[in-house]
């Protein structure tokens, strides 16, 4: 028997500040009831209109970024992007963040990240084909990092390898700011066919509104109000409030979705994920402009005496709420009964434009959808400059005392774990899986081949927190250019991405300046790139005792291969091949690896960015990849030429190629070696296509410089006066090796 | 040669292994539900990797009893053909057509990279065309494949040619550093005592593209071709 439940407790000032909302918000959600809410409403409210749910610090800000263009079939505003990629397909992708879930419990925050992401793509009518991941921690000589790290990692691939989506890339860096805060981004791409896609839209008054999937409990409540606070000493007791996931059961969940969809009963379906139940009924009413209503005795439980509150709140995984056309019952029933799972028919679309929430006979909440999903007060928050910037920028950086030996320094540079190869974490994901992984993980980019299309697909995840910390304008627009290059390089052409926003306590006005202007950034680049923005998310509060993270963007960029035979990667093939750079290089160490590195500042300007020189340097790399010239292609990213250099020669596994060459001009060494100058790409020919290259680069109005030759056992570059030089073997060591010593990682 | 391929609920290889067998090389391919109670008409049942139901409670242990199961042990005791690939590979042992059993991985972590494999056995069908010694390349993709069996059966396996691949370098020399999983005597696979069973770790169905970076895979089943008209 179901014990009785106990009566509501009052609405008083003390409950809705502790349900983190402010004075006016409470007034604002009076004005829309025109009375007092319910204790089930105050709960409903205050996770619609959290950060998380409502976007209302960022969505005046996030207006300014483009996201039209001839290839787009879906902007934000649903579960994610879409994007014609040709031969009538669609490319379903978007990129979520699960950072406070993360920190708490590390393998189930990133475990159900996973999850969630994955049922915004199968939600969309695709089906999932890879995953990537973007993550951030505090420096790995900290025990707490080195956990943190495990864990995420563990969880990813917990959930990834036994759902049946592969991880085929994605990248991870350290910095002390992360310590407290660590960030884990997922990206999930899918593909659908581009006539066949599914929105979250509830229509036609009558029409049932069905639960499927998992039963619901107690787990992550307030999972949603949660990601929008900022931490302190007690954050862990609330490890409860992290869900705990079940990928097999997600597994069973895709399948039994994408059988349910081809039916053609399917009017809307959208996953349960924040907010749950409550965000998954208003947001579908809202988007289809109709109501609907709830019957909370109906929904599947896996524990007793759950109250209205905490079936509305609850953030238990592996759930969906489908809308199907009168009649259809039957057939949803049958459907999941075979995959083993729950199909409760737990409401009605209802044209009155309410989500009435029912417990047995009595109305427990009634509240304008509308309101809920888009009545959330949007802020323009105080934004201003930091006064402790100027002072780093204008860091002295013109006298550095040289290393001992350059080739040492470069060994270094290549195994600090933010360079060092993460062959350690990438094998621990299934990245083969359903025969698409072209590239694999390492490269560039990861190209995938998409089965039914003559081309395929490319792509990668940055975003430098450093250049932002140091300037955001700069280095959001890095953030895409970089993104935009690394497809290049894989023999792609940019064509859209996706975005995570990653950002300290939005209430701080330095924090709010520094969001503007990594958005500006970023949408600058993206109209100079052609690159729209098609959705993603963001994650504020990231702070724990009043210590924000670096201001991170993550950029996850979608490029389009025409011909899979254009697939290219960043090692040199061969010895007697001639190594060009493409682009310019100056001088410009501010923010660089080299310094953070080998000197512990983590100072100065970071490198400009010419938006127009970009452009054409990626022009003129996907124009050479096209016309066959390209044996290999490189961005050079952290730790500038030399390192781009030395992972050209040293492949994942096998024999490294050994390089000899120079820059010419008259920087000083550590800026030609280590600087970190934007828009360069190292690309290698066979001897006899040097002067095609070199006419293409001219073509395109384009610096074109040659650097050297592959081969030999020695590593060997000359810039400024000075000259680099190590044993190719001894370097490839320092990559291979890097990460693994630093993370303390056993080798078998 | 019409090949039957088992879906379990949380089995995903039985796309690639459809798509290699029935795509890239031409033959008829069917899917079977685990439910389905026969498995008349098919030349050879493949059982393909993922996590049947879950891996719950250790890999392939709940996947023994799922319906269809009864169906594949008289087919294969009638001299039906079977190959189960990683997960079908727990899940030979765990029904008991093949012996031993598969492990956690040494490292106690998943493992998905390339690995080279020595054919060791030319015993069943599926390498009958191969020269013992050849190397072949191939990618495994698993948290549980350390291969484990006792004493006396690992030397009644060895005598018996039963060995059918071992992880080995490069070159085919065994090397501790060239075995992923901390697998006894380095085994990657392992037939059953006619022949007709094969159970390995690695996936063949992803090695048979040179676009994806092998066609080795293909190999095993190229010598079916020989072997059963039509």
């Amino acid at each position: 028997m179901p014990r009785t439940l106990p009566a509501e407790p009052r609405v008083s000032p003390e409950v809705v500040a502790a349900h983190g909302l402010t004075e006016e918000e409470y007034a604002a959600v009076r004005a829309i009831l025109q009375r007092e809410p319910t204790y089930t409403e105050l709960g409903i409210f205050s996770v619609m209109w959290s950060e998380h749910c409502s976007y209302k610090s960022s969505r005046v800000h996030l207006k300014t970024l483009p996201t039209a263009g001839p290839r787009i079939l879906q902007g934000p505003g649903e579960n994610a992007g879409v994007v014609d990629i040709g031969a009538g397909l669609a490319a379903v992708f978007k990129i979520e963040s699960h950072n406070h879930p993360s920190f708490i419990e590390p393998t189930q925050g990133a475990a159900t990240g996973v999850g969630g992401i994955i049922r915004d793509i199968f939600t969309m009518g695709a089906r999932p084909i890879c995953l990537l991941d973007s993550l951030r921690f505090g420096p790995l000589t900290q025990g707490k990092s080195r956990y943190l790290l495990g864990g995420v990692v563990a969880g990813i691939a917990g959930y990834g390898n036994a759902v049946g989506v592969p991880t085929v890339g994605g990248e991870v860096a350290f910095s002390e700011s992360y310590a407290q805060n660590p960030l884990v981004n997922v990206l999930c791409l899918g593909i659908a066919a581009a006539d066949r896609l599914f929105t979250a839209r509830a229509g036609g008054r009558g029409n049932p509104v069905i639960y499927v999937g998992a039963k619901t409990g107690r787990d992550g409540i307030h999972g949603a109000t949660m990601a929008s606070e900022t931490f302190d000493e007690t954050s862990e007791e609330r490890r409860p409030t992290v869900q705990v996931g079940d990928p097999f059961r997600e597994k069973l969940l895709i399948e039994a979705c994408l059988e349910l969809m081809a039916t053609g009963e399917v009017v809307g379906i959208q996953d349960m994920g924040a907010a749950g139940l409550t965000c998954s009924s208003c947001e579908m009413a809202s988007r289809g402009g109709t109501g609907i209503e709830l019957d909370l005795t109906r929904v599947p439980r896996r524990e007793e005496g759950m109250s209205p509150y905490e079936v509305m709140l609850s953030e238990s995984q592996e759930r969906m709420l489908v809308v199907v056309r009168r009649g259809a019952e039957e057939t949803v029933r049958a459907i999941f009964g075979k995959w083993d799972l729950d199909a409760a028919v737990v409401g009605t679309v209802t044209d009155d434009g309410m989500l009435r929430v029912l417990d047995g006979g009595s109305v427990v909440a009634e509240i304008p959808a509308n309101a809920l999903a888009e009545g959330a007060p949007a802020y323009r928050r105080p934004a201003v400059r930091p006064a402790w910037l100027d002072a780093l920028q204008e860091a002295d950086l013109s006298t550095l005392p040289p290393p001992g030996d350059w080739g040492e320094a470069l060994a270094a540079l290549l195994a600090s774990p933010a360079i060092a190869c993460k062959r350690d974490i990438w094998r621990q994901y299934d990245h083969m899986l359903y025969l698409n992984t072209v590239v694999l993980p390492g490269s560039d980019a990861v190209v995938l081949r998409v089965k039914g299309h003559p081309g395929g697909l490319a792509l990668s995840t940055d975003g430098n927190g450093r250049y932002c910390f140091l300037d955001p304008y700069v280095g959001g627009m890095i953030a895409v250019a970089e993104a935009a290059r690394n497809v290049t390089c894989g023999g792609a052409e940019p064509v859209a991405l996706t975005n995570c926003l990653n950002f300290g306590d939005p209430t701080r006005p330095e924090v709010m300046w520094q969001f503007a202007e990594v958005v500006r950034g970023m949408g600058d680049a993206c109209r100079a790139l052609g690159t729209p923005v098609t959705g993603g998310n963001v994650s504020l509060y990231n702070e724990t005792l009043g210590r924000p993270i670096f201001p991170t963007p993550i950029v996850g960029m979608l490029g389009l291969l025409e011909d899979i035979r254009h697939a290219t990667t960043q090692w040199f093939k061969g010895a007697g091949d001639l190594v060009y750079l493409l682009g310019e290089t100056r001088d410009e160490l501010g923010g660089s690896e080299y310094l953070k590195r080998l000197h512990g500042r983590e100072e100065g300007r970071p490198p400009a960015l010419d938006l127009a020189r970009e452009r054409a340097v990626q022009e003129a790399c996907r124009a050479a990849i096209r016309s066959g010239l390209v044996r290999s292609a490189h961005d050079t990213s952290e730790g500038g030429l030399a390192v781009a250099l030395a992972e050209c020669c040293i492949p994942v596994e096998g024999e490294p190629i050994g390089f000899s060459g120079s820059l010419p001009g008259a920087l000083r060494p550590e800026a030609a070696f280590f600087g970190e100058s934007q828009s360069r790409i190292v690309v290698s020919v066979r001897p006899r296509q040097g002067p095609a290259l070199e006419a293409l680069a001219r073509r395109h109005g384009v610096p074109c410089t040659l650097l050297g030759t592959t081969g030999g056992p020695t590593f060997t570059l000359t810039a400024g006066g000075a000259t680099l030089r190590a044993p190719v073997e001894a370097l490839a060591e320092a990559w291979r090796g890097g990460f693994a010593a630093a993370a303390s990682w056993g080798a078998p | 040669m019409r090949f039957g391929i088992l879906v379990f609920p949380g089995s995903w290889s039985h796309q690639d292994f459809q798509y290699m067998l029935g795509d890239v090389m031409g033959f008829e391919a069917q899917v079977v539900w685990h439910k389905a109670t026969g498995v008349e008409g098919f030349d050879c049942l493949i059982l393909p990797g993922g996590f049947a139901h879950g891996d719950y409670l250790r890999a392939g242990a709940i996947a023994r009893f799922s319906p269809v199961m009864p169906a594949v042990i008289r087919f294969a005791e009638r001299g039906g053909l079977v190959l189960g690939s990683c997960n079908g590979f727990q899940i030979l042992c765990e029904a008991g057509l093949l012996p031993g059993a598969l492990l956690r991985n040494a490292s106690l972590q998943y493992r998905c990279q390339w690995v080279h494999l020595r054919v060791e056995s030319t015993a069943t069908p599926f390498t009958a065309a191969l020269a013992p010694g050849r190397i072949l390349r191939m990618p495994i993709s698993h948290g549980e494949g350390r291969y484990h069996a006792d004493a006396e059966t690992l030397r009644r396996l060895g005598g018996e040619g039963r060995v059918i691949f071992r992880y080995c370098a490069p070159d085919g020399t065994q090397a501790p550093e060239a075995n992923p999983n901390g697998s006894a005597e380095h085994i990657a696979g392992i037939c059953n005592a006619q022949g007709n069973v094969l159970g390995l770790m690695p996936h063949p169905e992803r090695a048979a593209e040179g676009l994806l970076g092998s066609e080795d895979g293909r190999l095993l089943f190229d010598a079916l071709l020989a072997r059963v008209p039509g």
